[in-house]
C-alpha cells in the first residue's frame, strides 16, 4: 500500500479519471468485471421469466408480471412476442455482454500484464476506449427494450430474412453490435501487442503461464472473426435502412403479399458470415476459461501442469481449426455431402484439440495434493461439466445425427453446458482466486463452498433434462415449451422442475453477490500471495499500484514450479532468482 | 500517433519504442479491415456466381473512365506518401510537407471524383436498392470511401505535426504508420476497380 500512497502523491488526479475514464489496465479490468457481472445477472433475469413462461404457459407471473406493460405481458402473461425478444436477447446479453467481458476484457484486462511484468497495456487510452465502445454497446442494447416492437426477436443468431423484416429491435441490435465488436477489436489488437512486446526480462513464450496463452489465441480468434461480422451486420443494416436486399430473396412473401424488394440476396450468405464469427466466438469463451482453470489446478495440485507443451500446442491448433469448422452449424441449409464430410471432418478433429487440454487437466490431479479451497472447487467443477457439453458436441458435428437433432432442446443443453457450468464456472473460479490481487482480502469460504454446490447442483437439473427432451425432438424457441405436441407429452413435464431448478440456482447466487461484496471491505487481509503461487501477479503488491510493481520483475523460470525436489518451500516463483 | 503520453514517461520508454508498439499494433490492425472487407468481398463473389448477368448488366452502367482515373490518383497518392516516409526517415522537413500535402491533395481528387460519379447515377434513380449489384457496389465503394475520410483525417493530423516539425531522423513512426494506413485504403481500391468495373 505504500507504494501506491507514494504514488499517488506523484500523480494527482482526479476522481474521474482516476475510477471512470481511467487507463489504467486494472480499473479498465474491474470496470469490465463489474458490467460484466450486472449483465450477466440481467441475461439470467431474463431466462427467469422465460423459465416461468415454459413451466406454466399462459399463467400469469405472480408479483412482478404486473411491473410489466401491456406490450409485453397484460395481466402478467407473457405475450409470445415478448418470449421471442426474451430468447434473442438472453442469448445476445449472456455471450457478448456478459461471458466475454468478463473472460476477456475483466480477467485478461487484469491478470494478463500482470502475469507477464508489464506496467500496463500497451494503448493504455485504446483500452479505455475498447471499455466505452462496450458499455455504448450494452446501453444501445437495453435501450432496445423500449424500441416500438419490443428489443431484437429473431434469435441471437438474427438469421435474415426474419430479421430483416422485424421490428425497430433488430436496427438497435445491429448498431449495439458494431459497438460490441469495435469494442473487442481494440481489445485484441492490444492483447496482442501488450503479449509479444512487453513480457519481462527472461519470459520467454514457453515460460507463459497458460492463461496468457489461452487470452493470446483468444485475442486472434477475436481479432480475425468479428470483422466478416462486422461485414455482414452492416449489410442486414443496410437492408432494413437503404433498401438494399443482400439477404432477401426475391419473392419472398410476408404475411400473404411479395415483399417489394429488388430481391435476389441470399439469406444463407448471412449464416455463412455469421458462423464464421460464432463458430471461433464458442472458443473464445472456453479458452480464457480453460487457461483461468490450468492455473487455478497448478496451484492448488502444488505441482506442475502435466504436458504444459502439449497444452500449449493444442490451444495454438484449436485456435487455428476453429476457423475451418463453422459449417457444421449449417447442415441443414441443403448442402452437398463432400461439403458436409469436410466439415464434419474438421469437426472431428478440433475435439482432438480439446480433448487434450481436458486430460492434461486431469492427468495435473494425479498424485497431487489438491488444496479444496473455493476457487479449486469450481476449477474442478469446470472439468466434467465442459467434458459433459464436449461430449454431447459429437453427434452434432456429424450430419447424420446432427439433422434430427437440430435446433431441439439438445443443442440448448449441448451449448449450455459447454458455456454455463463449464465456463461460467470458470469465470467463478477465477473471481475467487484473483480476488486477493485486486482488492488485498480474500473472500469468504463458507459461503464460495455454499454458492459453488448450489449451483453446481442446480445447473445439472436445468440443463440435464435439456438434453433428454431434445432427443424426443423437443424443439427450442416455442412460445410454450412445447405443450402443444403429443410427441414431447412424456418429456414436457420436466420443465417444471427445471424452472424450479433455475429459481434455486437464482437464490445461490445470494451469497456470491453477499460475500463478493461484504469482502471487498469486511474478508480477511492476506498478504501478496496468499495462494503461495508461482505466477508473476503475485509479485505484485495487493492491490497492485499504478505501474504494478515495486521494482521491474525479472523472470528466472518456468511457470508452474511446484514442488522442486531439494527446494526450501513447495513453489518456485518465476519471480525468485536461484538461491 | 498521440504524443508519448504519461505511460510513457512513468515508465521512461523510449518513443522509438513506443512507435515499435504502435506500428505492430497497426499491422494487426490491418488484419482486421482486410477480414472486413473480405466478408463484403465474399458477398461479391457470391451474388456474381448466382446472378452473373445482373453483374455483367451493372458493370456496363459503370463510368470506366473515372474508376480508372481514380486508381490513377490513388496509386499516385501512395506513391507520394511513400516519398514523405523517406523524407521523414532522412528527416527532410521540407519534402516530408510536400509530400503529405500532395497525398492530401490526391485524396481530394479521390472524393471528387467520386461525387461525378454517384452523383449523376443518384439522379437517375440508381440506388443501393435497385439489383444486387448496385447493392454491392454502392456498399463496397462507400465503405471505401469511408476509409478514404478516415485516411485523409490521418494524414491531415500528421501534416499539422510536421508543419510544427515534430517528425525527423529520430522520430518518423508516425508517418511510417499513416503511409501504412493509406496504403491499404489503395490496395482495397486496387482490388475493387477491375472486380467492379472490368469483369
Amino acid at each position: 500500500m505504500s507504494a501506491a500512497d507514494h504514488h499517488e502523491a506523484h500523480h494527482q488526479q482526479g476522481f474521474w479519471r482516476t475510477y471512470i475514464f481511467s487507463t489504467d489496465h486494472k480499473t479498465i479490468g474491474i470496470q469490465y468485471g463489474l458490467t460484466a457481472l450486472v449483465f450477466l445477472f440481467f441475461g439470467f433475469c431474463l431466462m427467469l421469466l422465460m423459465r416461468w413462461q415454459l413451466a406454466y404457459p399462459g399463467q400469469p407471473i405472480p408479483v412482478i408480471g404486473g411491473l410489466f406493460s401491456d406490450a409485453t405481458m397484460p395481466g402478467g402473461v407473457m405475450l409470445p412476442e415478448f418470449y421471442n425478444s426474451l430468447g434473442a436477447m438472453h442469448g445476445t446479453i449472456m455471450v457478448f455482454l456478459g461471458v466475454v467481458p468478463l473472460a476477456v476484457g475483466a480477467f485478461g484486462n487484469f491478470v494478463v500484464p500482470l502475469q507477464i511484468g508489464a506496467p500496463d497495456m500497451a494503448f493504455p487510452k485504446l483500452n479505455m476506449a475498447s471499455y466505452w465502445c462496450f458499455f455504448a454497446g450494452g446501453v444501445v442494447m437495453l435501450y432496445s427494450f423500449t424500441a416500438p416492437g419490443g428489443a431484437a426477436n429473431s434469435g441471437w443468431t438474427s438469421y435474415p430474412p426474419l430479421s430483416d423484416i422485424a421490428t425497430t429491435g433488430q436496427t438497435f441490435w445491429l448498431i449495439g453490435m458494431v459497438f460490441l465488436i469495435t469494442s473487442s477489436l481494440l481489445g485484441s489488437v492490444n492483447f496482442i501487442v501488450t503479449i509479444i512486446q512487453l513480457r519481462a526480462e527472461g519470459l520467454s513464450y514457453m515460460r507463459l503461464p497458460f492463461f496468457v496463452w489461452a487470452q493470446l489465441v483468444t485475442a486472434f480468434l477475436l481479432l480475425l472473426a468479428f470483422p466478416p461480422l462486422e461485414a455482414a451486420g452492416v449489410l442486414q443494416l443496410m437492408d432494413r435502412l437503404a433498401g438494399t436486399s443482400f439477404f432477401l430473396p426475391s419473392g419472398l412473401v410476408v404475411t400473404g403479399d411479395v415483399l417489394q424488394v429488388s430481391g435476389g440476396g441470399s439469406p444463407l450468405l448471412w449464416q455463412h458470415l455469421f458462423w464464421f464469427l460464432a463458430h471461433p466466438e464458442v472458443y473464445v469463451l472456453i479458452l480464457p476459461a480453460m487457461g483461468i482453470v490450468g492455473e487455478i489446478i497448478a496451484n492448488n495440485t502444488r505441482k506442475p501442469l502435466f504436458g504444459y507443451k502439449s497444452l500449449v500446442y493444442a490451444v495454438i491448433f484449436l485456435g487455428f481449426m476453429s476457423f475451418i469448422v463453422w459449417a457444421h452449424h449449417m447442415f441443414l441449409t441443403g448442402m452437398g455431402t463432400t461439403i458436409s464430410a469436410f466439415f464434419q471432418t474438421t469437426t472431428m478433429i478440433i475435439s482432438i484439440p480439446s480433448v487434450i487440454i481436458l486430460t492434461v487437466f486431469f492427468i495435473s490431479l494425479w498424485g497431487g495434493r489438491i488444496r479444496f479451497n473455493t476457487s479449486m472447487l469450481f476449477a474442478l467443477g469446470f472439468l466434467p461439466m465442459f467434458g459433459i457439453g464436449g461430449l454431447t458436441g459429437l453427434p452434432l458435428g456429424l450430419s447424420a445425427s446432427d439433422i434430427p437433432l437440430h435446433d431441439t432442446y439438445y443443442v440448448i443443453g449441448h451449448f449450455h453446458y459447454v458455456v454455463a457450468p463449464g465456463t461460467i464456472l470458470a469465470l467463478f473460479a477465477g473471481i475467487y482466486y484473483w480476488f486477493p490481487k485486486v482488492t488485498g482480502r480474500v473472500m469468504s469460504e463458507l459461503w464460495g463452498k455454499v454458492h459453488f454446490w448450489g449451483s453446481i447442483v442446480c445447473m445439472n437439473f436445468i440443463f440435464f433434462p435439456m438434453l433428454i427432451q431434445g432427443l424426443m425432438g423437443v424443439s427450442r424457441r416455442l412460445y410454450d415449451g412445447g405443450a402443444s405436441y403429443d410427441f414431447a407429452e412424456p418429456v414436457i413435464h420436466y420443465n417444471t422442475m427445471m424452472s424450479h431448478a433455475a429459481f434455486a440456482l437464482a437464490v445461490f447466487q445470494l451469497p456470491f453477490i453477499i460475500n463478493f461484496f461484504v469482502s471487498i471491505k469486511k474478508g480477511k487481509k492476506v498478504d501478496d500471495n496468499p495462494w503461495h503461487a508461482t505466477t508473476l501477479e503475485w509479485a505484485a503488491p495487493s492491490p497492485p499500484p499504478h505501474g504494478n510493481f515495486d521494482a521491474i520483475p525479472k523472470v528466472y523460470r518456468g511457470p508452474y514450479e511446484y514442488s522442486v525436489p531439494g527446494a526450501e518451500k513447495d513453489y518456485s516463483p518465476q519471480f525468485e532468482a536461484e538461491a | 500517433m498521440s504524443e508519448p503520453g504519461t505511460f510513457f514517461h512513468l515508465h521512461e520508454e523510449d518513443p522509438v519504442e513506443a512507435y515499435e508498439n504502435f506500428k505492430l499494433g497497426m499491422w494487426i490492425f490491418l488484419a482486421t479491415e482486410v477480414l472486413l472487407f473480405g466478408g463484403l468481398f465474399a458477398a461479391y463473389f457470391i451474388f456474381k456466381f448466382i446472378w452473373p448477368t445482373v453483374f455483367e448488366d451493372g458493370s456496363s452502367h459503370l463510368n470506366k473512365f473515372m474508376g480508372g482515373l481514380n486508381t490513377l490518383v490513388l496509386i499516385f497518392s501512395s506513391f507520394s506518401m511513400a516519398m514523405a516516409v523517406d523524407a521523414a526517415q532522412r528527416g527532410q522537413q521540407k519534402k516530408l510537407v510536400r509530400n503529405l500535402a500532395i497525398t492530401l491533395f490526391f485524396a481530394l481528387c479521390f472524393i471528387v471524383v467520386k461525387g461525378f460519379e454517384w452523383g449523376p447515377k443518384l439522379s437517375h434513380g440508381i440506388t443501393p436498392g435497385s439489383d444486387v449489384f448496385f447493392s454491392v457496389y454502392y456498399m463496397t465503394t462507400g465503405l471505401h470511401l469511408l476509409h478514404v475520410l478516415v485516411g485523409m483525417s490521418f494524414i491531415g493530423l500528421l501534416l499539422a505535426r510536421a508543419l510544427k516539425g515534430r517528425y525527423h531522423e529520430e522520430n518518423f513512426g508516425g508517418v511510417e504508420i499513416g503511409g501504412l494506413y493509406w496504403h491499404l485504403v489503395d490496395i482495397i481500391w486496387i482490388f475493387l476497380f477491375p472486380l467492379l468495373y472490368l469483369i
